[in-house]
């Protein structure tokens, strides 16, 4: 490479400041990455960087906390909401994360993250769902999709037996407290541009005081669903998304004023 | 400062308040409803926080989240509840950030019952939360107690970083008595060098009790073992009464432990030397004062409301040299004075055994009343 | 000294309030006190009590099982701690309420028509205060004077313009034991 093009003008693509210098441990093919870069780009436009703390799940993403050049804590299985919620009350001009997987957020953490969003507790909740347990080794999760095989419905989601996958977006969006909740994809750049936005809008959410903001990113999980990075990114395409299809399900009045 | 008539579950809450509380999570649930009602007032009209969390499980990770900031944060809850907050209390001890937890203390196991009761001694001191940490227990035995406790385990929980529980029971959180609350502390929000606060011009900070290297967890351990090490040499705790010249040595915490003391007043004036052994921390435990007196007694009766739990770390301080007995009542039954001058009389009159297993030999005696 | 005393009634009839006063003005005449309620779902249409504990030195038991003093103001209270009395105890009775004589001897038990004399006053929730006047007569540590002195210190301001009324019936429960008393010893 010529080292006279290396110059700053020149970049097309750079570590967002809000990264720390390290190798994430997520599996080839992973959208954490993609979804964690997002947030990172958004605290960087936003010039939030010192003030922000983040709340870090149990789950695949557990180790979220070494990748964000912000404070961060570590919250129990399901329980970042209520930590987040902890952390918000007692420094309300800070703003606060929370980085949840499906497991996380809707199964253990259901009270958690029902309540506060129930409370309109001023925080953004990045919700992954990629309808699996990943960290354990591919086991069921409440988002997996019917006849979906995982390694504890190794016949496929039979939902007479084991129910049907919950569409948390859906629920969290009929309540109050909700100021902006909205589903996206990783699964493509023009899906990711979109899922960009929102988690702008979440954060711009939370600093006008808005109430609370969810967005929930339908990700691939290739290692445990046992295809390819690319074959994993059609999958989400042709078996998520009309599961769970895109969309606003939740606009407050005041956060469809906010331009960006 | 006036004394005045003061519940003491409200007691707790405003010395609390006093002592600089920035937000208290809690859930409502009896006998320590008081501490919830009485913050919900007075922390909003301060400018605090308070919320009442949709379960125990949710406080404990609230009051988690906002002792991540340094502010001083408490909840309160009641036996079946503080249950609930295990896997919260251990987080936080692993975490190493300051808390301050209230146990008002009521009949179990399960649902039990929300009469007063002991029985949670074992979950405060020896167990409650997975993993091996630390942690610091006091047991008031009457309103101004808890309000000088309730002060104390603020500066205990941030000189430690570690979880400091006040374990009471419905006698003390519903009685009221006559007491004194400090003086209002200006609101002092430290800036400790751990706290998660906000990256503002300085490198950040993660809290967490993940140390996924086991190397590292042991030497977080080993940490924490040291911690333990300064408490139990500076923060034991304990008050005696007509102990110098004591025969027999009466030992109970809490509600148990003044109601003991009624008995050996009695007991005295009967011509009994008898005195009581009172540990105001039951964790640290006041292994030393007891040790000493297991080298000149003739016997101990350990008095609690439950079925001999404290008795154990009374017999490990003893280690045999003297007859250790047990009388307890249990299941949110209260005893009265008489009962314990009963077993002081008994100990003062009969040959005590050594060997005997103190729980069976009071059993036995429970169930030929 | 050391004096034990339990108040009981119907939850609604002023009981926890009444040992409440009873703790304030010990409380303002120096000493220690301790007061202690039941507590919880039988306090809902049930049963109250509350023992109050007034000493000299630093209390043990809060909690009484044989007390040398107590109130009963209805039948199922009267059951209870008649029972439980210490010999030479005083159970001040609410004869309004019960049917019956005492079973004991060895106790002194005043019988007094405290919602008649309550209702005379024009407010039958000044039932407790009417019985308390009668324990007072056998309370030597504390005086009518200090219970007084306790309420208008302790009642909130809402409140105070029931002070008048308060002191009458405390005042009338106190002079009809005293006349019960006097002709007990004189009989």
């Amino acid at each position: 490479m010529n080292p006279e093009i290396i110059k700053p003008e020149n970049a097309v693509y750079c570590r967002p400041a809000s990264f720390t210098e390290v190798s994430t441990h997520y599996c080839p093919g992973c959208t954490h990455g993609t979804a964690h870069r997002l947030i990172a780009e958004v605290l960087d436009e936003m010039m939030l960087k010192e003030k922000t703390i983040g709340v870090a799940p149990v789950g695949c993403s557990v180790f979220a906390y070494n990748y964000f050049d912000t404070d961060f804590v570590e919250a129990a299985h399901g329980r970042a909401p209520a930590m987040a919620t902890g952390i918000k009350r007692v420094l309300p001009d800070r703003i606060v994360f929370t980085y949840q997987g499906d497991g996380d957020l809707a199964s253990i953490g259901m009270a958690e993250i029902m309540h506060a969003a129930g409370r309109g507790e001023n925080i953004t909740v990045i919700f992954v769902n990629n309808a699996i347990y990943g960290m354990t080794g591919g086991q069921m999760a409440p988002t997996t999709l019917p006849g979906q095989k995982t390694t504890s419905s190794p016949l496929g989601r039979d939902v007479e037996l084991q129910g049907y996958p919950l569409r948390m977006s859906e629920m969290i969006a009929k309540m109050d407290g909700a100021g902006y909740v909205v589903r996206r994809s990783l699964h493509d750049p023009a899906n990711i541009r979109k899922a960009k936005k929102a988690v702008r809008t979440a954060f711009e959410t939370q600093v006008r005081g808005l109430g609370f903001s969810m967005v929930e990113l339908l990700s691939t999980c290739p290692t445990n669903w046992g295809i390819t990075p690319v074959e994993s990114l059609q999958w989400v395409e042709d078996h998520m998304i009309p599961v769970f299809p895109l969309g606003d399900f939740k606009v407050s009045a005041a956060v469809g004023d906010i331009r960006i | 400062m006036t004394r005045e008539l003061i519940k003491g579950n409200v007691a707790m809450a405003e010395a609390a308040v006093r002592a600089g509380l920035e937000a208290y999570f809690g859930y409502p649930i009896t006998p320590q409803t008081e501490i919830l009602e009485h913050l919900a007032r007075r922390l909003p009209e301060l400018g605090r926080a308070f919320v009442q969390a949709e379960s125990e499980v949710a406080a404990i990770n609230m009051v988690y989240g906002a002792a991540c900031t340094g502010v001083r944060v408490m909840s309160s809850s009641s036996s079946p509840g503080v249950s609930l907050m295990m896997e919260g209390i251990s987080y936080i001890a692993g975490t190493e950030v300051p808390v301050v937890l209230i146990n008002v203390m009521r009949g179990g196991p399960g649902l039990g019952n929300i009469a007063p009761a002991q029985s949670d001694y074992n979950q405060a001191v020896h167990g409650g939360g997975h993993g091996d940490f630390p942690r610091i227990v006091l047991a008031p035995a009457s309103v101004q107690e808890a309000i000088d406790l309730t002060v104390a385990s603020f500066d205990l929980a941030e000189k430690y970083r570690c979880v400091t529980m006040l374990i009471a029971d419905g006698n003390i959180g519903q009685m009221m008595e006559p007491a004194e609350l400090p003086e209002m502390r200006p609101l002092l929000r430290k800036d400790w060098p751990w706290a998660t606060n906000g990256a503002l011009g300085r490198p950040r900070r993660i809290l967490s009790s993940i140390y996924i290297d086991p190397p590292a967890e042991e030497v977080a351990n080993l940490r924490m073992l040291k911690t333990w090490l300064e408490i139990q040499k500076n923060e034991v705790r304990y008050k005696e009464y007509f102990i110098e010249d004591a025969d027999f040595v009466v030992v109970g915490f809490g509600t148990a432990g003044r109601i003991a003391l009624s008995a050996v007043r009695t007991a005295r004036q009967q011509g009994i030397k008898v005195g009581l052994l009172r540990p105001i921390t039951v964790s640290p435990f006041p292994f030393a004062v007891l040790d000493e007196l297991a080298s000149r007694a003739q016997g101990f009766l350990v008095t609690e409301m439950n079925m001999g739990q404290m008795l154990q770390d009374v017999q490990l301080a003893v280690k045999g040299r003297a007859p250790v007995e047990f009388y307890g009542r249990t299941g949110g039954m209260v005893p009265f004075p008489g009962e314990i001058l009963k077993e002081i009389q008994r100990m003062a009159t009969t040959k005590l055994s050594l060997t005997a297993d103190p729980r069976q030999a009071w059993l036995e005696r429970m169930l030929a009343k | 000294m050391q004096k034990e005393l339990i108040i009981a009634g119907f939850g609604g009839q002023g009981v926890l309030f009444a040992g409440q006063v009873l703790a304030y003005a010990a409380m303002d005449s120096g000493f220690e006190v301790t007061w202690i309620p039941s507590y919880g779902p039988e306090m809902r249409g049930g049963t109250a009590n509350c023992t109050i504990v007034i000493a000299d030195e630093e209390i043990g038991s809060p909690l009484v099982q044989h007390p040398p003093y107590a109130v009963a103001l209805n039948l199922p209270s009267f059951d209870k701690y008649e029972a439980e009395m210490q010999a030479g105890g005083v159970l001040v009775v609410n004869q309004s309420m019960v049917d019956r004589i005492s079973r004991r001897t060895d106790i002194t038990c005043i019988f007094i028509p405290a919602n008649e004399i309550a209702e005379a006053l024009g407010d039958k929730k000044l039932t407790n205060m009417v019985a308390m006047g009668a324990m007072l007569a056998c309370l030597p540590e504390l005086s009518l004077k200090d219970v007084q002195t306790a309420l208008s210190n302790h009642l909130s301001a809402r409140h105070k313009h029931l002070l008048p009324k308060n002191f009458e019936a405390l005042q009338r429960g106190c002079d009809f034991a005293r006349e019960h008393l006097a002709a007990q010893t004189a009989s």
